[in-house]
């Protein structure tokens, strides 16, 4: 199960960051999980929202690129080696983490965590066979 | 392929700065007489037209600016009563103002002769069909080609600009032999026309291509779009117009029709003449024209000359494709730098369209800095990784430093965020003039 992330292009100019947070919320998108990169003159936001091509639309109209991805969030147990299991599964299937970044609050007892690899399909895939929980775009 | 006017363009050199000579003393005479600002200028140089004895002396003349045109709006500079002034252009420029240039019915002849030489140059005759593309009103352009067309003899098709379906249509239907029109308007129409895949309906042989700055890359591209052979051609409306120069066959430079229009280099700060094959700043004497002649006239554009003959034939010197305006040149850390150099760049990088930049330059700790600004794109954004950010920002400053010999500091900014002038993007901020 895949879900929409939004990779946002911030110029790293004083309260860039802002006015995009300001457009998404005033376009009415709940951001649900969110990671900043940065490089030495520019950023990368990184969100999942609840309207991903609302969302882009949005930060279109106050001249910001925007794209989206696809990208799998995965239920962790909320317990000490949660995050190694999945990783350990991923490795023996030799697929390697671009990034992850965790969502915002959690559901009983389960952590969630965005994971970006570099090949989705068949990370996917490896997590389905496994029996994994994976965040569908609909429960955003 | 044969010349129009073989007697001029094939004329021995001595023997052409012997009509150069005379005609230069007697348009020097008539001006003095006729125009008011040229004569206040040759009195304060403390010059006398009998002082100008031949081309030679040329050099001692004073220089005049665009500027003038302005001054002078509408008809100060005209050299003759305005009945005998037949059609007048405009052009508006890029700062504003438009000026506005006359001809006399021989002014006419003699421009219709010039662009029919061109025409004759890379192989046409009365059995072509002659596209004129260019917007047919104020703008020199489309006038220049259609009464070149007319002289030569071909059939002109005066559709003029815009509505590219119809020009496609109608190049399909009255099989349009010779396309002019700007460059950028070319590749427009090769795109359509691919898109539309009308390609082999095409009997197009040939192309004058002008009025706007255009890389080899780009002649390339329409060669290829429109299966036909790109030229170039030169010409500024306060000269004449498309014509003043022109490619021949052989695509060496291109020919200066030089029975009626004198070039010279000059050197942009002092106003010193540079030798043979030195690039500075075309400067043109008109000294045929009647209605609006100028002497030692700036066009800013960055030029070089050689009179080294060539194969067609032709003795008239060739110029070379103009580099850049002097008023865009700028000197950073020692270096020429042309924004045009920037734009070839960004035209390689941007795979469909070129990102807007900007240029800017400052001075810190007595050393310039320099820095450009390019517009990102959803294609320059493709996976949405800062790793292929990074991998376009290093590519683009590399290219920029192999062409320019000097490094700058690249940035992406956000889309349209470079500021703009009547739609136009502000290329260039140079600081180092505030302080
Ligand atoms: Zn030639």
């Amino acid at each position: 199960m895949f879900i929409k992330q939004l990779s946002i292009f911030v110029e790293n100019k004083f309260g860039r960051l802002e006015a995009i947070i300001d457009a998404l919320s005033k376009a009415d998108i709940n951001l649900r999980a969110l990671s900043l990169a940065e490089a030495a003159d520019y950023g990368v936001l990184r969100v999942i929202v609840n309207d991903a091509e609302k969302a882009k639309k949005a930060l279109n109209d106050i001249g910001v690129i925007a794209k989206i991805t696809d990208v799998v969030a995965v239920f962790l147990d909320d317990r000490a080696g949660g995050l190694a299991s999945v990783l350990s599964i991923l490795k023996n299937a030799e697929i390697s983490i671009e990034y992850m970044y965790a969502f915002l609050g959690r559901t009983e007892g389960k952590a969630l965590m965005v994971l970006k690899a570099d090949d989705e399909a068949k990370t996917e895939k490896v997590l389905t066979d496994n029996d994994i929980p994976m965040l569908s775009q609909e429960d955003i | 392929m044969k010349m129009w006017q073989e007697k001029y363009e094939a004329m021995p050199r001595e023997e052409l700065k012997q009509l150069q000579s005379e005609r230069l003393c007697a348009q020097v005479k008539r001006m003095y007489e006729s125009v008011k600002l040229f004569r206040k200028r040759m009195d304060e140089t403390g010059l006398k037209p009998s002082d100008i004895k031949g081309v030679e002396d040329l050099h001692k003349l004073p220089f005049s600016y665009k500027q003038d045109l302005r001054d002078y709006y509408p008809y100060g500079l005209f050299a003759v009563p305005m009945k005998d002034i037949k059609r007048v252009h405009a052009s508006s420029g890029t700062t504003g103002k438009q000026i506005v240039v006359g001809y006399t019915d021989n002014d006419l002849g003699m421009w219709a002769d010039c662009f029919a030489r061109m025409l004759a140059a890379i192989g046409c005759d009365e059995n072509d069909f002659v596209h004129v593309g260019y917007g047919l009103g104020l703008f020199t352009g489309g006038f220049g080609a259609h009464d070149g067309a007319v002289r030569l003899g071909a059939t002109a098709i005066p559709i003029s600009a815009g509505n590219t379906q119809r020009q496609i249509q109608t190049m399909i239907d009255f099989g349009s032999t010779v396309l002019c029109c700007t460059p950028s308007y070319a590749m427009y129409l090769g795109e359509a026309i691919e898109e539309m895949g009308l390609k082999d309906q095409l009997k197009l042989k040939v192309g004058i291509f002008g009025a706007e700055p255009w890389t080899e890359e780009m002649r390339a591209q329409i060669e290829e779009k429109l299966n036909l052979k790109a030229y170039d051609i030169y010409g500024l409306s306060e000269i004449m117009g498309p014509g003043v120069s022109f490619e021949c066959e052989y695509q060496c430079g291109m020919h200066v029709n030089e029975d009626h229009f004198i070039p010279e280099i000059i050197d942009p700060d002092t106003g010193e003449v540079l030798p043979e094959g030195e690039w500075g700043e075309l400067v043109f004497t008109t000294i045929t024209k009647e209605g609006f002649p100028l002497i030692r006239y700036r066009t800013r554009d960055i030029c070089s000359l050689t009179y080294e003959k060539c194969k067609c034939g032709r003795t008239f010197v060739r110029m070379r494709k103009p580099q850049g305006r002097t008023d865009d040149m700028l000197i950073i850390r020692g270096v020429n730098v042309f924004p045009s150099q920037i734009e070839e760049v960004l035209l390689k990088v941007g795979e469909t369209v070129t990102p807007n930049y900007q240029i800017v330059v400052d001075r810190e700790n007595n050393t310039d800095t320099f820095l450009v600004n390019v517009e990102m794109s959803e294609e320059l954004f493709s996976d949405g990784s800062i790793k292929k950010i990074a991998a376009v920002e290093k590519s683009i400053s590399d290219k920029l430093r192999s062409t320019l010999g000097i490094g700058p500091k690249v940035c992406l900014v956000n889309p349209k965020s470079i500021e703009r002038s009547e739609g136009k993007a502000k290329r260039v901020i140079d600081k180092r003039k505030l302080k």
